[in-house]
This record gives C-alpha cells, structure tokens and sequence, in this order.
C-alpha cells in the first residue's frame, strides 16, 4: 500500500512535466488548430536562455522572467515570420515546417551552448519536503507553479478582452473578425503565450532531466500523450491528461512484472489509445459536430 | 495532377534509371537503391494519407516490421532473400489492415496520436529481453549481402539497384492501377467527404481498413528491400525520426501524386547530406530551412513544379 501510494505520488511529480508541457501544446493547438512539433525544442531553447542569463550573473527569479518575456517575443515572432505566410496551407505542410523548425532550434542550441549535459538550478531546493520522502521541494514547487500557472490561464481567457477576444477568434474566426478582433494577431498572441508557458515548463524540467539541445524529446512525446488524452480543447484537461500520464506509466513500470520497466511508456500509450478508442475526443474534449 | 500517362517520358526515364549504375560508383547506386526504398515507403504513405486522408505518424512501425521479418527469415531460416519480401508485404497488410480497424473511430490529431505511439512503441518492443532470441536485442541483425545471378558480371550493389528497380517499378505501377480503379476513387471519396461516400453506398469502415492495410505492405516491403540493401536490422534505425522522414518526403513530393515519391525518397536522403556539407555544426539548422523555405516556394511539392513545367512545355510546343 505504502509503495502504491509513493509511485502515484512519484507519477503525480513526474506528471506535472508532461502536463506543463501539454498546457504549451493545447494553447497552439487552440489559436491555428494545429499540434506543434517544435514546442519542445521552443522551450529547450528558452531554458537554454534562462541559463545564458544566470551565467551572465542574473538572480535566478531576473533571469526567469526575462525568459519568459523573450519566449514570448520569439514565439510572436515565429508566428509573424515563420507561419503567418502559410496560414492557409493544409496541414501536412505545417507538420512539416514544424519538423523544419524543430530541426534548426536544435541544431542552434547544440550549434551556440554545446552538446554538454548543464546542471541548472532550482529555485525551491531539493530537500525532502515531508519526512519520509516523497517528493522533494523542487517537485513541490513545480506542482505549485503548474497550478499557479493554470488558475493565471483561466483568469485570463474568463476576465480579460484580450481573453475573450482570443478566445472568440479560435472559436469562430469570421464572426470574431466581424466585431473588430484582429484575429491574426490573435494567433500572434496565442503563440507568444504557447512559448511563454513551454519556457517555465522547460525551466521547472530542466534540473530534472538536465539541459541539453535534446532534453525535450522525451518529455514532448508524454505531453502530446497528456493533451490529447485530456482533450485538445481544454487547458484543464491537459494538465490532467499530463498528470495521468505521469502516474500510469509509473505504476506500470512498478507493477507489470518482467515488461513493465523496460515498456512502460509503450504501456502507457497503450492504455491511452485504448481510452481515446472508447472516448474518441478525449477525457474532457466536447465532440466537434460538423454541419453537413 | 500530372500522371504518369506519357509513355515517353516514363521510357525515358527508365532508361536513365537502367544505364545510370553502370557509369557511377558504386557508393550512390547504393544510395540510389536506397532513394527508391524510400520512394515505396512513401508512396505506401502517400496511398493513406494522400488518397484517403488519414494520417499517420507510425510507419516506421511497418517499415521496421517489415524489415525484422526479412532479417529474421534469412538469419533464422535460411529464407532466399527474393522470398522474404512476399512475406514482409503480408505480414505488414495483416498487421496494418488489424491496426486500422481500432483507428477507424479515431481522426485527425487523435489518429496521430494513436499511429505515433504505435511508432514509439516499436523500437521498445524490438529491444525487449524476452524476444532477444529472434529480434538480436540492441544489437539487432547482420544479414549478407546478396550477390548477382546466373553469373551476371555486376557488382553486388548494382545487382541489388536493378533488383529494387524491379520491384519498384511493379510497387508504383501497382499504385497507379489501384488509385485509378474503382477501389481508388472510394478511397478519394472518402478523402474528400465521408458522409457523401458513405451515401454513395461505399463501405467506409472496410475501405479504409484496407487502405491501412495496403499502405503497411507498401512500407513493409520497402523495409524488407531496406534491410536487405544495408545488410543490417536494429532497433534504434527504425524510430519515430523514420516517420517523420517520410512524411517529409511525402510533403516534398507532393501529397496525392505517385511519382511525387521518388523526389521525396531523394529528398530525405540526400538533402540531410547536402546540408552537413555546407555546415557540420548547423547542419540540421540547414536542413529545416531547406523544408521552410521549399514549403513556401513550392507549396504542392515536386508535383506542382511538374504540372507547372508540364503546361510551360505544351504551350511553348
């Protein structure tokens, strides 16, 4: 019982990564609709910065939000440069300038900082936070963060215009263009933000997995798994996705006797492609109905 | 779309293709031979997402299944290589047509994700203990070379360019056919709108099952072609980047045209060898302009520029 209760706990912690990543991905994916490869790599090349910025001599919370400030630039960026020309093309060519974008941050990164493992610190210190153990500061912090991060989204997209306005121009573009919403930049925006939170979530990962150009291969993969298994719709159900993520694959990786280790991730995509064939849109995903 | 229905043209270029290893070194017929593995594979690709819109980001899978199945056939059994591909193309159909069959509630992103965890998975099963016995574990499997027959005075990797060739040729030829049939426009139709072709009287479920299904013997002989042309199977060649080349080549070639295939099979192996010659540190930097930057100008891949190069040389003549 005590070693269930620790692996979910340790689930739970792990969970938190993959969700603040799939919270990156579930905002692109509402401003164009699209699932963006190069997300993990956006946020390896912002925590890259967060790391330039600390060795420059910048306290560590100077440093975090200027990286967040300039992953939002670069992500408006990117969105005016990079996909606003092709804002109508179908979908294969944006997965594949996604692949494009995916390669050149990188191969940049590797190209600037090296391909060397760097440790990078952790604001909340790596003491056990209870006595036995369960999970560490740094894990309590990251949770905390993530949830303080989701309760800011949804101040956001609930209280504010600009919210609204996003919110109205992902919804039904031509209407919310018919109001006066400038829906490109809406998009912009969308990027900006889809960047801004990809830079924390690589912040918060990287003392755990370590910084490196190729650190966010994984973690990318167990986010798209959370935000399509939470519903693409919903930034909730991504974080949530992302946490069942994290506990499933622990707990197969401790419970499936000989296969468990070395299959957990398969095992637990398995599981989620089970789930998604009986709940086609995702846990909390609303069935998108076409007028024929 | 432009189609292989000038006679000439195809003649000629066939031609090229015949007498082309026989005035270059044998290193690039080697990686010719490999260009049109991979134009297989995409057009096995290109047969379910090009002509039936559905997406799939786990071909690897098939390319690696096929692939195994070759190795294994000729390490363990003693297979005749020619044999193994008949085998890998049925094994990859089943196992694609029973993939498909769960993936038919499943659309767009969700289909993705669904095909890419099949894709991840693959490597990982590859490499599990209990199976080391026939899959070689980590260090997968060293298949031989074969040489040329009846005595041919060729060069084994010659021999292996005109045996892809061969099969190539058919493989293409196959897919033209089918996307021309009766079986190819239910495919379009349900492309272009499923409810329509379900009215129509076309049984969706079946077709695209069978679709999936052809599309993985595609890719599955493309792989078994794969592993005998690198003479070497492993887990780690058949990743999640695999897929993602393909696609790209796909993109590259032009999504729902056949030919498209072959410059997107030179595409993903050449372009990556182009750009670590300008640069060695930036070299994937490179390689993701050169996608950008072809995405923009030729938004239809190699089949756009053909049809534009087509209609200049009508008018002119």
């Amino acid at each position: 019982m005590e070693l269930l209760l620790q692996q979910i706990l340790a689930g739970i912690a792990t969970g938190t990564i993959y969700a603040c990543i799939a919270l990156a991905i579930v905002m692109t994916y509402q401003t164009i609709g699209h699932l963006n490869f190069a997300q993990g790599e956006m946020a390896m090349f912002s925590t890259f910065l967060a790391w330039q910025l600390i060795q420059w001599g910048l306290p560590y919370w100077t440093a975090f939000a200027l990286t967040v400030a300039l992953s939002f630039a670069g992500g408006v960026l990117i969105e005016r440069i990079v996909l606003r020309p092709i804002h109508n093309a179908p979908v294969l060519s944006h997965v594949a300038v996604f692949i494009g974008l995916l390669a050149i941050l990188n191969s940049l990164a590797g190209f600037i900082w090296d391909f060397n493992v760097k440790p990078f610190p952790t604001p909340f210190g790596t003491a056990p936070l209870i006595a036995n153990g369960f999970i560490d500061a740094h894990q309590a912090g990251m949770i905390a963060v993530t949830i303080l991060l989701l309760a800011f989204l949804y101040g956001f997209f609930r209280f504010t215009r600009v919210g609204l306005a996003m919110r109205a121009s992902a919804n039904d573009p031509v209407s919310a263009r018919l109001v006066g919403i400038r829906v490109g930049w809406m998009a912009a925006l969308g990027w900006g933000m889809a960047a801004a939170i990809g830079a924390v979530a690589g912040m918060m990962i990287a003392p755990i997995v370590f910084l490196e150009p190729n650190m966010m291969l994984g973690v990318l993969l167990y986010g798209f798994a959370g935000a399509v298994l939470g519903g693409l719709g919903s930034p909730a159900g991504a974080v949530i996705g992302g946490l069942i993520v994290g506990v499933v694959e622990n707990l197969a990786g401790t419970f499936i006797p000989v296969v468990g280790g070395e299959l957990k991730f398969t095992i637990a995509l398995a599981i989620i492609v089970a789930v998604l064939v009986m709940k086609p849109q995702g846990l909390f995903g609303r069935p998108v109905l076409h007028r024929v | 779309m432009p189609r292989l229905n000038n006679p000439r043209v195809t003649l000629a270029i066939i031609a090229v293709a015949l007498v082309l290893p026989l005035v270059i070194q044998n290193f690039l017929t080697f990686q010719l031979t490999l260009v049109l593995v991979y134009a297989i594979a995409i057009i096995g690709l290109n047969l379910l997402t090009g002509f039936n819109g559905q997406f799939s980001l786990g071909h690897s899978a098939f390319y690696a299944i096929g692939a195994y199945v070759a190795a294994m056939l000729m390490d363990k059994a003693d297979f005749p290589y020619a044999m193994t591909l008949p085998v890998a193309g049925i094994a990859c159909f089943v196992f694609g047509f029973l993939f498909g069959l769960p993936a038919l509630r499943l659309e767009g992103v969700y289909l993705a994700l669904a095909t890419f965890a099949l894709a991840v998975a693959t490597p990982q099963i590859l490499k599990l203990s209990p199976l080391e016995h026939w899959t070689g574990g980590v260090q997968g499997i060293v298949v031989n070379k074969p040489e040329a027959p009846f005595g041919l005075p060729l060069t084994e990797d010659q021999w292996l360019y005109y045996f892809t060739l061969l099969i190539t040729i058919v493989m293409t030829v196959l897919a033209h056919n089918l996307v021309a049939s009766r079986t190819g426009r239910a495919m379009m139709a349900i492309r272009d709108n499923p409810i329509a072709a379900r009215s129509m009287g076309i049984n969706i479920a079946l077709y695209k099952s069978l679709t999936f299904g052809v599309s993985a013997l595609y890719t599955g002989v493309a792989g078994a072609l794969g592993a005998i042309v690198v003479q070497f199977v492993a887990p780690d060649s058949f990743t999640f980047f695999l897929s993602i080349s393909l696609l790209v080549g796909l993109v590259v070639g032009g999504v729902g045209w056949i030919p498209g295939a072959f410059f997107g099979g030179a595409f993903v192996l050449f372009v990556p060898n182009l750009a670590e010659s300008f640069s060695k540190g930036l070299s994937g930097a490179v390689y993701g302009v050169m996608i950008i930057v072809l995405i923009y100008v030729l938004p239809t891949g190699a089949a756009g520029l053909t049809r534009a190069a087509s209609r200049w040389w009508r008018a002119k003549a």
